[in-house]
């Protein structure tokens, strides 16, 4: 993959003569491997456990340093930085209640297939199981949220470990790696050993799969050159699997004629501004995607894992469909969908063989069946399913993050978002052309995850324009991260879409509970101004429609962390919308047509 | 109520990638009772990570042992009794093989004939000719007695789940009181070794 040639960084010929050097400290030896593996920026935070490690990263100016105010941003930030550069993103903590408190993102990191390598301190071996200050059970704590996670007990394993944590972090489908080093382990001294040479060396068990097998992709390609109403539905594989992948993915679509759609995950894959583009597919996907999904008779899954939010109610999911599902990690085939054509490998290596054959075999589209199909998609389309009236002296969330794409659509910008209606707003309208350029939080939905996530964007771009589009209920969740980007001068901004509520829980309440808005409503927020001020940061605010052009290009020219706190309709819903438990057939498109039982039945049970 | 599978689906219809299963197999419904065998990396919290991942996904394990299995290479074996649809024990299998320790997992339901063994130590407590006849059943399933008093039995009985299960059953009137199992262990049948 080149993602691994990019994160491994080349070592001189005369360091590599031995593979094994003089003795050294083990937190020298820690900065050391992490240098090899191409680390340059750690986020983190320090505590007892970890100050050995601290003292070296002081004599050192190879790898930077970003202080963090709580551990979950560092990992968020970490994530920011993983996503927006295709590396893996470094994190470093401390015992105890500094490694629980990265859990969160951890499980974010390893739902969304984020490459991450967190180093954890821990009391001395001698300690472990004795209930030591700040001891926590951090390898059993993170095992289920991490892709693997090691305890290192002696320090000539040091080297090693660390070395193939990173491996096992961007190998394969990616995820987060945690390494636990107790404090004695960091002052021991031992031997440090360089990386395994090569960019594909073999690991003793781990060896994902990347080449797909050619009979499955032939087939593949078959089935899309016979298709009536064929669709590419593409997820977060693509993107994780580089640029290369990305650049196959437009060309293979280009050469069908076929329509695209794709995951929150996977938006940037496919450029938004292209005819072929349908928009994001799910719960709140655009209705002509949804359509296209139910209605297709060939669905070609790249790095997507019919995920619930995408597929609806999963007995009417796309009932008369051939699908093929490209992934590169096994366990993703017929686990909610049982498919018709699995192709385990790389997404990157399963677009390049498919366009081959496309081109080898001479196939066109059935171009008398594809022009219905696109004429059907056309009658969706004037739907217009994300249309919204701006009107009166109330400024329309949607409005906001409209003007807000138009004004920045120029400049090399990175969105990041927390969870909730302003989440799904910014998915369906700041327009994607390039990968890496969105990050929320997808799969385990962290609220709280957009203002470290973009602090991470920024360190990795400093001169990139980096927003988070955040809500007022998301962004206290970790809002004590405005310090870390005024200390590391990283000058986010922060777009809050402010309606007082927790705005999707209101949504759901209304639609599923009679609207008794149990707790959904923010009594004694802060005044978001004088909190920004509070920090060092700007603080803006907007309520007249007619002066957020104005403030958003105000926020622009701010060259520290700015907030804008932009008060919207505080009625607004999230449409269109697949209520719980229906079929893709089933949206709403607006409030309208959705009644009180909008959600009934099982539906009722489902998140 | 978990059934063996029939034998006419033993064989795989396509290769499309290793251990995938057609279509239609997929979408039958009856749960089936399956024999997995792993080959893991003998290192702290590779149990842990296994039964982590039944507790985690809401799998069912009726049995699991684990032992070391070749010193040389640290390499413990881990035997598994799981039942499920045939949806769910492939995704059983790749979970398990997603687990960076495993080297290989196997599904000796499905490739092909296998032995499966348990081995059960039965305390049975009793006099007269409660305890003759559990002395009688003893000799019929080949049982050893381990441990006697004059009141009490201890039985070895060696053999597959079935068989223990019925030894167990014809004891429980005779005055069982204890029952101790290993779990299965199980091995294809032929030449082939496991990583072949």
């Amino acid at each position: 993959m080149a993602a691994e040639a990019r994160a491994s960084r080349s070592t001189s010929a005369d360091s590599r003569e031995s593979a094994v050097s003089e003795p050294m400290l083990g937190a020298q030896i820690v900065l050391k491997a992490l240098e090899e593996q191409g680390v340059d920026v750690v986020f983190g935070y320090p505590g007892g456990a970890v100050l050995p490690i601290y003292d070296e990263l002081f004599k050192q100016n190879s790898i930077r340093h970003i202080l963090v105010r709580h551990e979950q941003g560092a990992v968020h930030a970490a994530e920011g930085y993983a996503r927006s550069t295709g590396k893996v993103g470094c994190v470093l903590v401390t015992s105890g209640p500094g490694a629980t408190n990265a859990v969160t993102g951890l499980t974010d990191a390893l739902m969304d297939s984020i490459p991450i390598v967190c180093l954890t301190g821990q009391v001395p071996t001698h300690l472990i199981g004795n209930d030591a200050f700040q001891e926590a059970d951090t390898v059993g704590i993170t095992r289920p949220c991490t892709k693997h996670n090691y305890l290192v007990k002696d320090v000539n394993q040091l080297a090693r470990t660390i070395h193939e944590a990173f491996y096992v972090a961007r190998a394969g489908r990616p995820g987060p790696v945690v390494v636990d080093l107790p404090k004695d382990v960091a002052m021991g001294t031992g031997k440090y050993e360089h990386a395994p040479h090569g960019i594909q060396h073999k690991h003793k068990t781990y060896r994902p799969r990347l080449l797909p097998d050619s009979s499955a992709v032939e087939a593949a390609v078959t089935l899309m050159a016979n298709a009536k109403r064929p669709l590419f539905y593409t997820g977060g594989g693509v993107i994780n699997s580089g640029p290369r992948a990305v650049a196959a993915l437009r060309e293979l679509v280009k050469l069908t004629g076929f329509p695209i759609t794709s995951t929150l995950m996977g938006l940037g894959s496919f450029p938004s501004d292209d005819q072929q583009w349908l928009g994001m597919v799910g719960m709140h996907g655009l209705y002509e995607a949804n359509l296209a999904m139910h209605d297709c008779d060939v669905m070609i899954n790249i790095g997507a894992r019919f995920d619930d939010r995408v597929t609806g109610n999963l007995n009417f999911f796309s009932p008369d469909s051939k699908k093929i599902h490209v992934d590169i990690d096994p366990s993703s085939m017929n686990k909610n969908v049982i498919v018709d054509l699995p192709v385990v490998g790389d997404a990157g290596n399963a677009l390049h063989e498919m366009i081959a054959i496309w081109k080898k075999r001479g196939y066109r589209a059935d171009q008398t069946a594809l022009k219905s199909w696109w004429r059907s998609i056309a009658q969706w389309r004037a739907r217009d399913c994300l249309r919204f009236d701006q009107r009166g002296a109330i400024i329309k969330p949607q409005y906001a993050i409209q003007r807000l794409y138009e004004l920045t659509k120029d400049r090399e910008t990175y969105i990041t978002t927390e969870v909730g209606q302003h989440q799904m707003w910014a998915a369906q309208f700041y327009r994607f052309n390039e990968p890496n350029h969105w990050m929320t939080s997808g799969g385990l939905g962290t609220m709280g995850y957009g203002l470290p996530a973009a602090i991470g964007a920024q360190i990795a771009h400093p001169d990139a324009l980096v927003v988070d589009i955040a809500g007022e209920a998301s962004i206290l969740m970790n809002i004590q991260e405005l310090s870390t980007a005024v200390q590391h001068r990283a000058p986010v901004k922060v777009f809050i879409i402010n309606n007082q509520y927790m705005g999707m829980v209101r949504q759901w309440q209304e639609l599923l509970h009679g609207g008794r808005y149990s707790e959904s409503y923010t009594d004694a927020l802060p005044d978001f101004v004088k909190l920004a001020e509070a920090f060092g940061c700007a603080g803006l605010r907007v309520s007249d429609p007619a002066k957020v052009d104005d403030t958003i290009k105000e926020m622009m020219a701010i060259k520290k962390p700015v907030i804008v706190d932009v008060v919207v309709d505080q009625k607004e819903n999230c449409f269109p919308m697949i209520p719980s438990g229906k079929a893709h057939n089933e949206m709403l498109l607006g409030p309208v047509d959705s009644g009180d039982k909008a959600i009934e039945g099982e539906g009722l049970a489902l998140v | 109520m978990a059934r063996s599978p029939k034998k006419a689906e033993a064989a795989p219809v396509t290769n499309l990638y290793e251990g995938s299963v057609p279509t239609a197999r997929l979408k039958d419904k009856v749960t089936y009772r399956h024999v997995l065998s792993a080959l893991v990396d003998n290192e702290a919290g590779v149990l842990a990570r296994v039964i982590g991942l039944f507790s985690g996904r809401g799998y069912n394990i009726e049995s699991l042992t684990v032992s070391e299995v070749d010193r040389d290479r640290q390499l413990s074996r881990i035997n598994l009794v799981t039942s499920g649809t045939r949806q769910v024990v492939e995704q059983i299998k790749a979970q398990l093989n997603r687990l960076v320790p495993i080297h290989i997992v196997r599904d000796l339901t499905d490739d092909g004939p296998s032995v499966a063994r348990e081995l059960a130590l039965v305390k049975v407590v009793g006099t007269g000719e409660k305890r003759v006849e559990a002395l009688r059943i003893g000799d019929i399933f080949r049982a050893n007695v381990v441990d006697s008093t004059t009141k009490s039995f201890v039985f070895e009985v060696v053999g597959n789940t079935e068989k223990v299960d019925a030894f167990i059953d014809l004891m429980k009137p005779l005055g069982l009181v204890e029952v101790s199992r290993t779990g299965v262990a199980a091995i294809a049948r032929g030449a082939a070794a496991i990583e072949e």
